[in-house]
């Protein structure tokens, strides 16, 4: 429990109605206003989140791991008031995404998963325009955003026309508009997918400086490395669900002991897993399909015995991933299900 | 103006910064603007209002009711393309005009500024059209330019009615049916829009004269009416503003909960 949490949500919940293919004007006629609040109605309806609780302090630099389709996106676009939740609260800084939304916006710097920015304006247009919308005068707004372009990158690029940026280049606009309005709280959703290695370093100076003046970061990833060297808490999420919350260090402690072992065969690993677990030093086992996953003690000495119980279960080990406890280890374990 | 304020901006202030965003857009796209929206019209004045009469097929009179017509398609076809246009890409596939969502005013207010815009753009394209389509028709009788106020008047309803219809197609159209909605509304819209025939004319189908008072091109093009040709028979103005108002309320509200519905999912 965080006192005075700058973000809080309440069991919150989203189900997307399930896609009728052309709900719009000519396909099933009009779209009518869905009741909130309900249970799936339909078979098709998507559960995204199903009861989050999230609080983040402020000036906290938090991270949201999970994998695809696990409701990260949805719970930015959520807190970002870019997407209505079907049930529960979140708030801001105090602000209700839903009623508050003004006060919200004023707040917060978004930078959305997949770059959108505004294709009819230059780079530099873009930021101006989005400081205009924030009622920053002109020369403030020239001023910062010629900073933001040369801090990311793109100074060179100022007067090119959207269309006329590589995706990158695009992605590095998108932060550079995130920023411009110098909102207190940000949220970035896979920040550093599309950026080169150097921009991605780049990047992490960026939000660990933006980190150090106090501001509130709330970023998605899908990289452990990442997710571990800046963030000060990870919230692991999976099915719209809060499976693990804790420090980087804590969540790294709580991974299953031993080194994890990934063995891919040639067909259904699920003969091989009983015979596995009864080897020494093997502290958990999973299959799914033709994975073979063990957490094992000593892992190095495990394998020739795993591939032994393989080559018994008449199959062929393909592919062999070596892993020791780490954040992937424990993410791996908690949502490995996933895979089925 | 210092930086992260928690203050809230003056919604004035990021209304007009967003009209500024597509004044400058529009300005920088203008010419294809303007062929988009006025060349199908300036082609119809060739026709019917210079080759026809000149071969004898129409009377010359003709050019008369044709110009205030004219006025009234060019009004709908720039105020509804602007509006609708980039928000079925923008919703559709873009998202682009998410960093306009992010800004700190109510979404309502965004759909509003769309509609202004587009009131904007419908005036442009008439004053374009106008001294165009005069000098291809040579003079018109009865045309009278002392009614400006009038025309005025019908310019900034008709467009705004237009412009919060194409609110509304634009929140309702994936860019799959961008070629549909051509075809089933704005075509017929414009047959059936008393643009090439006075309203009065269709006392010869009566079902169709009343059928036609949905249109809100049949109260621009009979408004045009009114205030460029007086002298010739129209229906009266004040029936013109009651259903062009009552029609912009009517789009503008179905228009912004769309919006809202799309900006907000
Ligand atoms: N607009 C939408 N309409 C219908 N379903 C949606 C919509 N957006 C997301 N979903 C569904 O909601 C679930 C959560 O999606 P979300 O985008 O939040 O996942 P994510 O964790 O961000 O995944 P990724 O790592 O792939 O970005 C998925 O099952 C997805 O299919
Ligand atoms: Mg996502």
């Amino acid at each position: 429990m965080i006192l005075a949490p700058i973000i809080a949500t309440r069991a919150l919940r989203k189900i997307y109605p399930g896609s009728k293919p052309g709900r719009s004007l000519f396909g099933g006629g009009l779209a009518l206003p869905g009741a909130p609040g309900m249970t799936p109605r339909s078979p098709t309806d998507v559960v995204a989140l199903e009861g989050l609780d999230l609080e983040v302090a402020a000036g906290e630099f938090f991270g949201l791991l999970g994998p695809n389709g696990a409701g990260k996106t949805t719970t930015l676009d959520i807190l970002t008031t870019r997407t209505r939740p079907t049930s529960g609260t979140a708030l801001i800084d105090g602000a209700d995404v839903v009623r508050e939304s003004v006060r919200v916006k004023q707040r917060i710097g978004v930078v959305p998963q997949r770059p959108n920015p505004d294709r009819s304006l230059t780079a530099i247009e873009n930021l101006l325009f989005h400081a205009a919308y924030f009622g920053i005068s002109k020369s403030v707004a020239l001023t910062r955003a010629r900073e933001l372009l040369a801090m990311l990158g793109i100074a060179t690029r100022e007067t090119a026309r959207v269309p006329e940026l590589s995706g990158g280049q695009q992605q590095r606009l998108m932060i550079a508009r995130a920023l411009i309005h110098q909102p207190s709280v940000l949220f970035l959703d896979e920040p550093t997918v599309g950026l080169d290695p150097q921009a991605r370093l780049a990047l992490w100076e960026i939000l660990r400086k933006l980190h150090a003046e106090g501001r509130t970061i709330v970023m998605t990833t899908h990289y452990m490395e990442e997710a571990d060297r800046l963030c000060d808490r990870l919230a692991i999420v999976d099915h719209g669900r809060l499976l693990a919350i804790d420090t980087p260090a804590n969540l790294k402690a709580r991974a299953p002991g031993g080194t994890l072992l990934e063995l891919t065969l040639d067909g259904d690993a699920g003969g091989c897993a009983g015979p596995a677990g009864h080897l020494p030093g093997v502290l958990r086992v999973e299959t799914s399909r033709e994975l073979l996953r063990v957490f094992a003690r000593r892992g190095e000495e495990v394998i020739a015995q795993l591939i032994k119980i393989v080559d018994q279960a008449g199959r062929t080990v393909t592919n062999i991933h070596l892993a020791p406890p780490s954040l992937e280890t424990l993410f791996i374990s908690l949502t490995g299900r996933k895979l089925e | 103006m210092t930086a992260a304020s928690p203050d809230v901006v003056a919604p004035g202030r990021v209304f007009l910064a967003l009209l500024r965003r597509d004044i400058h857009v529009a300005r920088r796209e203008l010419a294809a603007f303007l062929v988009r929206t006025t060349l199908q019209p300036i082609l119809f004045v060739v026709v019917f209002g210079y080759l026809l009469p000149r071969m004898g097929f129409v009377q010359k009179g003709y050019t008369s009711a044709l110009l205030p017509g004219i006025l009234g398609i060019s009004l709908a076809l720039s105020s509804i393309q602007s509006v609708a246009l980039p928000m079925v890409t923008d919703f559709g596939w873009t998202r682009e005009i998410e960093d306009r969502l992010l800004a700190p005013v109510p979404v309502y207010l965004i759909a509003i500024e769309k509609v202004v815009a587009g009131v904007l753009q419908g005036f442009i394209a008439a004053l374009f059209v106008l001294p165009i389509a005069r000098l291809i028709m040579g003079p018109i009788e009865s045309l009278s330019i002392q009614h400006f106020g009038t025309v005025f008047l019908v310019i900034v309803l008709g467009s705004a009615s237009f412009s919060a219809l194409g609110l509304l197609l634009g929140t309702m159209i994936s860019p799959q049916q961008i070629g549909l909605m051509f075809g089933v509304i704005i075509a017929p819209m414009i047959f059936f829009g008393c643009a090439y025939y006075p309203w009065r004319g269709l006392d010869a189908v009566p079902v169709m004269k009343y059928a036609v008072l949905i249109n809100p091109l049949v109260y621009v093009a009979e408004g045009m009416r009114g205030a460029l040709t007086p002298d010739l028979p129209h229906m009266p103005l004040r029936y013109v503003t009651g259903a062009l108002a009552l029609l912009t309320t009517l789009f503008l509200t179905l228009g912004m909960r769309s919006f809202e519905k799309r900006a907000i999912g």
